[in-house]
């Protein structure tokens, strides 16, 4: 730990950043080529923020909340609504018509750029999704545990309810949902054409994250972690429950709203069943898997774990036929009994995730080599390295 | 009687806490002076622990008040369902309602430490003295999270070095909390508790599990962190013998009843207190 400070970890961390938009770069020129891997990505990019602000939440402030996919529906459809071009609103709305006063705005904002619209929209849609937080997180933040996750579960589920009822038709279109959300780089006018499919949702969620990131290592972070660790001790300490509660609570759906934003111009069309409670427990896995209370494991696990759900295992889908006979388990379906198998072999494994409550740091990984050679199983594995310390 | 400022430090006036039917602390009223270390003490279920969170403001009480300073912390009266349950005293006296919760209390200068020890057990002995300190905090919740202050972040750490330090801990500050023997964590505790700058610090048994050794030097640290920080002190405790030695006055009390008061030496040879403790011949 002392030693850090003289070891070249700062540069290794600036080489990594490099290598990676480099690779970045070189997928999005080919990005034809590599249709599967820029799409699963993007979408990793995209659930890692909200894995990190779920962890945020759950990991590190020790609220457990799963209203995910209620905060992120907000996103969405806000971000859907400023972004879809004018022009084709109307075809959009077909059926009822969009509210005048959303459609006076619409005209009001087409004096900027579409860009501009676009980012207005996903900020937008992270402050109402913050304004929601903040509303009823005075009443269900007081709840402990498991009485606080069916709050939000609850609350979850209205907004859904609510964004497909038809009284909203002529805000959210109801059950017929959206479409034509410009994508990353059809949309972002300002970058090179061809560029953005990649290098939008990774910069955002860098943003994003790197912001989180931020807030944990400060005094409020340790705030959060006092009131997870011990909320009785934490208060006989001068900190204010409900102010930092709120506080976590108001950052994680922020940006949850966010991805829930970037989501939308991810799929290009959205509707009201695309946020049902299943999202919430994918994203759910993502940070149990990655480890509670490491924001480099919930990364690590977004990426993971949508790879293996959505690419790797397509394998198990397809008909296998080995010296002309059909294995009979090979079929569509196949892939998810194996991904739960793993899932299992994985919680089983790693009792506390991948990461436990470590994050990454260059001294793990550079002395792991050394460790294996040891094979010390119950030794130095954990514990070791220190927390943050990049 | 050790100061006799006539504005005591903390002052019960007449504080009922009534859960139901079950009155656990029968119209009790303290004082402590400034300077003085003041035990509470009597049997089990006696309702020391009780007042303690009365005057922390974990619970509100159901009738009196508590004075800091001079200044009114706490005060209510039975109102609502309790005003027709109420079996305690004093009924009608007060008239106010002031119901804190724990932290407010703690920034005004009233620190605790728990019968059970409460630390925050995965952080390291640096990060639980640390984490005291973010109640005094200036920066706003942007220019902490982006570290725009940090001559503000340096300082608090640098107080809670210098506070491991007093109270003997620098060597284990990057120790989980967790891992500390026994003693340590007791003591890590009350260093956590002392980063706030208290005034005024409330021990709920610090020597409970502790063998003789390990109390002898506990009455030490006492004496120490109260002339290192001009505290003043109220503790609940259990071990005779450091009562004795440590406190200037003494509060009896049972089933909720303030039964004696005053030196160690009276305290002992009260009747009243020997009948609680042993049982009386019928």
């Amino acid at each position: 730990m002392k030693l850090n400070n003289k070891r070249p970890y700062p540069v290794l961390s600036v080489a990594a950043l490099i290598v990676l938009a480099i690779l970045l770069i070189i997928l999005e020129m080919n990005r034809n080529s590599f249709g599967m891997a820029v799409s699963i990505l993007q979408k990793s990019a995209i659930l890692a923020i909200v894995a990190v602000s779920m962890n945020l939440l759950n990991g590190f402030t020790g609220l457990f909340s799963l209203g995910q996919a209620g905060f992120m529906a907000i996103g969405a459809y806000v971000t859907a609504i400023f972004s879809i071009p004018t022009e084709t609103i109307d075809s959009v709305y077909y059926t009822g018509g969009l509210a005048p006063w959303l459609k006076a705005m619409k005209v009001g904002l087409d004096v900027l750029p579409a860009s501009l619209q676009i980012i207005l929209g996903i900020l937008a849609g992270g402050l109402v999704a913050a304004i929601f937080a903040a509303l009823i997180g005075i009443p269900v933040l007081r709840l402990k545990s498991d009485y606080l996750a069916i709050a939000t579960l609850g609350f979850s589920e209205i907004i859904r309810a609510i964004i497909s009822s038809p009284q909203m038709d002529r805000i959210t279109n109801g059950s017929y949902g959206l479409k034509n959300i410009p994508g990353f780089a059809l949309g972002l006018d300002f970058l090179p054409a061809g560029i953005g499919t990649l290098l939008v949702p990774f910069s955002v969620a860098g943003l994003c994250i790197g912001f989180m990131v931020l807030v944990i290592r400060s005094s409020y972070g340790r705030a959060f972690m006092a009131i997870r660790e011990d909320g009785v001790a934490a208060e006989a300490m001068g900190i204010n429950l409900l102010k930092h509660k709120e506080i976590s609570f108001i950052i994680s759906s922020f940006f949850t709203a966010v991805a829930g934003g970037l989501l939308a111009m991810f799929m290009r069309s959205i509707e009201a069943r695309t946020f049902q409670i299943s999202l919430t427990y994918d994203i759910l896995l993502i940070v149990v898997i990655g480890g509670l209370g490491s924001v480099t494991g919930s990364v690590l696990s977004a990426f993971l774990v949508t790879a293996a759900k959505e690419w790797w295992l397509r394998f198990f889908d397809t008909p296998l036929v080995i010296g002309g006979v059909t294995i009979p388990l090979f079929r569509t379906g196949f892939r998810m009994v194996i991904f739960s198998l793993l899932l299992m072999a994985v919680v089983l494994f790693f009792r506390r995730g991948l990461m436990g409550n470590r994050e990454f740091a260059w001294a793990d990984l550079l002395s792991w080599p050394r460790r294996l050679a040891k094979t010390t199983p119950t030794g130095p594995k954990t514990g070791k390295g220190g927390k943050k310390n990049g | 009687m050790a100061d006799q400022n006539p504005v005591p430090v903390l002052e019960l006036k007449d504080i009922t806490m009534q859960f139901g039917g079950v009155v656990a602390v029968d119209n009790l009223s303290l004082q402590v002076h400034q300077g003085e270390i003041v035990a509470l003490i009597g049997p089990n279920g006696a309702g020391k622990t009780t007042a303690f969170n009365v005057v922390t403001g974990v619970y509100a009480p159901t009738n009196g008040q508590v004075q800091f300073k001079g200044q009114p912390i706490a005060e209510n009266y039975p109102r609502g369902k309790m005003e027709k349950l109420y079996a305690g005293q004093n009924k009608g006296a007060y008239t106010a309602t002031i119901c804190p919760t724990p932290d407010l209390i703690t920034k005004k200068g009233i620190a605790r430490t728990f019968q059970n020890i409460r630390l925050f057990k995965n952080m390291t002995v640096f990060e639980n003295v640390l984490i005291a300190k973010h109640m005094n905090m200036k920066a706003g919740f942007f220019s902490a999270a982006f570290h725009l202050n940090n001559r503000e972040e340096d300082q608090m750490r640098e107080e809670s070095l210098k506070l491991l330090e007093m109270v003997n801990l620098l060597d284990l500050k990057d120790e989980i909390a967790n891992n500390l023997p026994y003693g340590k964590q007791r003591r890590l505790e009350i260093a956590r508790a002392l980063a706030t700058s208290p005034d005024l610090l409330l021990l709920d048994e610090p020597a409970a599990g502790m063998n003789p050794q390990e109390t002898e030097a506990l009455t030490a640290f006492i004496r120490q962190i109260k002339k290192d920080f001009n505290l003043t002190i109220l503790m609940i405790e259990h071990h005779m013998n450091l009562v004795m030695d440590i406190s200037d006055r003494i509060y009896v009390i049972d089933f909720g009843k303030m039964i004696a008061a005053g030196t160690p030496e009276h305290v002992q040879n009260d009747p009243a207190v020997i009948a609680a403790y042993l049982g009386v011949d019928e």
